[in-house]
């Protein structure tokens, strides 16, 4: 066994070999998150494709709102930094602080849920429905599957830390801590991308 | 995943009651080689159930004006017919084979999260019963394989059948994405020392490739269900032309996800011929390193070629030559390991086995289907060929003639390591002779109706057309097709029973598998093997005392002695599938409670199932048998 932190931490099944450079979890979350990654190409896709489908009805420039989605966007891409931050706590074996930080992640990542549901409130109220015209299906498809993401994400921290009452959480909760904060940059980098592909292209374009 | 030494007391009871019931046993199930039986057993059903669809449809057409069934019915037919057969029956028995057989090969004890193979497992099976329960149901879903839009629109589509498809397949799906992950993860780190990505046997290999075309193409699909899904069920506006919509993207993106679907099909059969091949020969494998990168390079290119199934579809000559060309280009590596095989064959000291003739059979078979591919890549020749019967010709040769052919030489040549027995060679050779016969006589008279003008997916056609003849042959030959297949499953039946025992190593083969006991004990390896070159049992075998030698500094449980630490039985993984399956029913029929409920149990198996560390369980190592090795088979 050439790894010998490896060797200390593996006491599950020995379903595992010998080679282990990466923790399983790791690279099957990486593995995964490529998959995720063409979703959301495929997802992005179809709203280019689409965007200028408005079927007489409201285009981007009318609906978009970028201070509210701004804030939004901030919201978000603080929880990432929030959980960083945690983390760090974590891997200096500071669980108190971690938990701190895991909650003010988690309130972030609801802070977020919330503006959407603020925006897409709004977007009903205008007349911008699922159903009103591709683009809308596009809008919604797209950015509505983000925020299913982060809720799911939200759903994870918040197990992340009923989880980190549990002993086993000492020795196996670094791990865990790694593989869901990697899912949770994973889902604010896609913010990123839609926020320049929808929001900015929906103004300037 | 790994618990921590303080929380595991030194002997866990075995988990008695997911032992000694049956029933529970296989619902709790976990190892890989039993998940292989239940994938095998479910695509087994789901083949016959679409092999009975087939027959129904070509008794309707063997004579003109044919009175079997109705229109309707039989657009329900060939729309299931295609979807069972190619999501439900062939990719699930390779599964079961990739399952069966690449932990062995590799020298590992399980795959790298056994929970959520069962899971894949439990997601197929919950999609294949959700979309069949579509027959009883309203109707099953009658829009072809591909379900174009605007066919499969609400306007044109109006019952449930759709939806069953959408929803079914979504379901089916993601099972095989988990499999996709599940698996290249295991090929990454599961590998016993020494086995280098350059010593994997060519199976593994196919493997690997496969699922990173799994990981790539299912993504779309996915997509693309959920589009149409919406638009069927929540009015969405992606497709409807009269709102703007695009059919095109529904074309588009099936066939992104279609056409590499075709390689996940085939190119496991590739690594299952690239076994039988060289150990029925008693040679190695001719060409290890060029057969490596053809099969890269037809996953590489299986992405840049969906557009040849949309020749017709209007984008003009500059993009179909270029899809042309591409789809052509694949004919390139193919060939490259089809001259591998000849050349492994070559000199050999040929052994002709069932399994072997299977092989031998894949290969004629599969070279037709892979010419009609390349003259259907002829863009201009192709708008006569698109949707006729030469392309069901084309189709059938690759996917009977090389996928099926190649399951079974693999059933014939693994079925002692899976189940301890030998098939009937007997039996065996009636099932490959009647089968080669059958299906050419069935299947190669579609050519002559493809170029004739016969429409594919046309319940019936006039006397006057001309088309009788071959179709009164082709309706003839698939008795015998019937006869062949028959008698595998009579094959299987008695040989459970009552076949001859298996030898460790029947067939005097050469990969890690055959080191162990028929049939491999739970735990696969007493001792994680120490692989030191390529065909590491052949190696043994010839070079050192037959034996793999164990691998240094590889056990290290603080367990009672003499046993295996192995992952622990658990029934997550079906409830959360059960969770999906109620889900999907909720979402077609609009029922809001449900959904809930539906979401309720999904929440918490989701919960449980990362959050639960399995403490895994000891099995004690079996006696080994003791039986003199490299025996001559
Ligand atoms: C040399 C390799 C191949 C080439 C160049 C090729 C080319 C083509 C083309 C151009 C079509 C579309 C025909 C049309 O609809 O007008 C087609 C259809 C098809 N091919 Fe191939 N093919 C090849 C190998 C394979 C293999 C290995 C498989 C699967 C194991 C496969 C499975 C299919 C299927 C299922 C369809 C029909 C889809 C449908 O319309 O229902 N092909 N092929
Ligand atoms: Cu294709």
């Amino acid at each position: 066994m050439a790894n010998p932190a490896v060797t200390a931490s593996q006491t599950g099944p020995e379903v595992v070999a010998a080679l282990e450079p990466v923790d399983n979890a790791v690279l099957g979350l990486w593995i995964w998150l490529s998959a995720e990654a063409v979703f959301f190409a495929s997802l992005i896709g179809t709203y280019l494709l689409m965007r200028t489908h408005t079927n007489h009805g409201l285009t981007p420039k009318q609906v978009f709102d970028l201070p509210v989605t701004l804030v939004g966007t901030l919201t978000l891409l603080a929880s990432s930094m929030t959980f960083a931050i945690g983390y760090a706590q974590l891997r200096a074996g500071r669980l108190a602080r971690f938990r701190s930080w895991l909650i003010v992640t988690v309130i972030l990542g609801l802070g977020f849920l919330s503006f959407q549901a603020f925006e897409f409130t709004g977007d009903y109220k205008r007349g911008l429905t699922l159903s009103s015209s591709p683009f809308g299906s596009a809008f919604f498809t797209l950015t509505g599957f983000h925020g299913m993401h982060v809720a799911f994400g939200v759903f994870w921290l918040l197990s992340l830390l009923v989880y980190s009452f549990r002993p086993a959480f000492k020795t196996e909760g670094v791990t865990k801590a790694q593989v869901a904060g990697l899912y949770w940059h994973f889902v604010d980098v896609v913010w990123v991308v839609i926020f320049s592909v929808v929001y900015l292209l929906g103004k300037v374009g | 995943m790994a618990a921590t030494t303080e929380r595991i007391p030194h002997v866990i009871p075995r988990s008695d009651a997911y032992h000694e019931n049956k029933l529970l046993s296989w619902l709790s199930v976990v190892d890989h080689k039993r998940i292989a039986q239940l994938y095998l057993m479910a695509g087994l059903l789901f083949f016959l159930t679409g092999g009975i669809e087939a027959f129904i449809m070509r008794l309707q057409l063997a004579h003109p004006n044919g009175h079997v069934v109705s229109a309707v019915l039989f657009n329900q037919l060939f729309t299931m017919h295609g979807t069972t057969m190619i999501f439900l029956a062939i990719m699930p028995m390779l599964i079961g084979f990739v399952n069966a057989v690449l932990p062995l090969q590799i020298g590992a004890r399980d795959v790298a999260y056994p929970r959520l193979n069962a899971l894949s497992f439990w997601l197929f099976l919950a999609g294949g019963l959700l979309l069949n329960s579509s027959w009883f149901l309203g109707g099953a879903p009658n829009a072809g394989w591909f379900n174009y839009v605007p066919i499969s629109n609400p306007p044109y589509s109006p019952g449930l059948g759709v939806d069953f498809y959408d929803i079914g397949l979504q379901i089916a799906g993601i099972g095989t994405l988990m499999t996709g992950i599940n698996f290249l993860v295991t090929l990454v780190n599961l590998r016993a020392p020494g086995m280098r990505l350059m010593r994997l046997p060519m199976f593994a290999w196919t493997v690997l490739v496969t699922m990173v075309l799994i990981l790539f193409a299912f993504p779309p699909l996915t997509v693309t269900l959920f589009l149409q899904t919406f638009e069927r069920l929540f009015g969405a506006q992606f497709f409807s032309v009269a709102a703007g919509g695009n059919p095109l993207l529904w074309s588009n993106m099936f066939w992104i996800f279609g056409h590499p679907e075709v390689y996940i099909l085939i190119l496991p059969a590739f690594g299952i011929i690239s076994e039988v091949v060289p150990v029925f020969s008693r040679k190695p494998l001719f060409g290890y390193t060029s057969m490596v990168l053809a099969t890269l390079a037809i996953g590489f290119l299986s992405f840049m070629v969906w557009v040849h199934h949309m020749f017709t579809l209007g984008y003009g000559p500059f993009v179909n030559s270029i899809f042309a060309l591409t789809s052509m280009m694949i004919a390139i590596p193919t060939g490259v390991k089809v001259f591998n095989w000849l050349a492994t064959m070559w000199g050999g000291q040929i052994r002709f086995t069932t399994s072997m003739l299977w092989a031998i059979g894949f290969l004629f078979c599969f070279v037709l289907g892979g010419m009609s591919g390349v003259m259907l890549a002829i863009a201009p020749a192709d708008l006569q060929y698109n949707n006729s019967y030469f392309v069901v010709a084309h189709f059938h040769y690759v996917l009977i003639g090389g996928t099926l052919f190649a399951l079974f030489a693999g059933i014939y040549y693994w079925f002692p390591k899976m189940t301890g027995r030998m098939l009937s060679e007997r039996l065996g050779k009636w099932n490959f002779w009647l089968t080669l016969i059958g299906f050419n006589i069935t299947f190669f008279p579609m050519h002559f109706l493809g170029l004739m003008g016969m429409p594919r997916r046309i319940y019936t056609y006039a006397p006057g057309n001309g088309f009788t003849f071959w179709n009164e042959v082709s309706t003839f030959g698939v008795f015998i097709l019937a006869a062949g297949i028959l008698f595998f499953l009579v094959n299987l039946v008695t040989s459970l029973q009552r076949g001859e025992k298996a030898a460790n190593d029947p067939w005097d083969a050469r990969s890690l598998e055959w080191s162990i006991s028929s049939p491999a004990p739970p735990y696969n390896f007493a001792k994680i093997p120490l692989v030191r070159g390529a065909d590491p049992f052949w190696l043994e075998k010839m070079h050192g005392n037959g034996h793999m030698l164990p691998a240094p500094g590889q056990e290290h449980h603080h367990g009672p002695p003499n046993t295996v630490h192995m992952p622990r039985p658990t029934m997550i993984p079906l409830i959360i599938a059960v969770a999906l399956l109620i889900l999907g029913y909720g979402f077609i029929y609009h029922a809001l409670v449900v959904e809930i409920v539906g979401f309720m149990v999904l929440a918490v198996g989701l919960h449980r199932s990362m959050f639960t560390p399995d403490p895994g369980e000891y099995v004690p190592i079996e006696e080994e048998p003791a039986e003199e090795v490299g025996a001559d088979g």
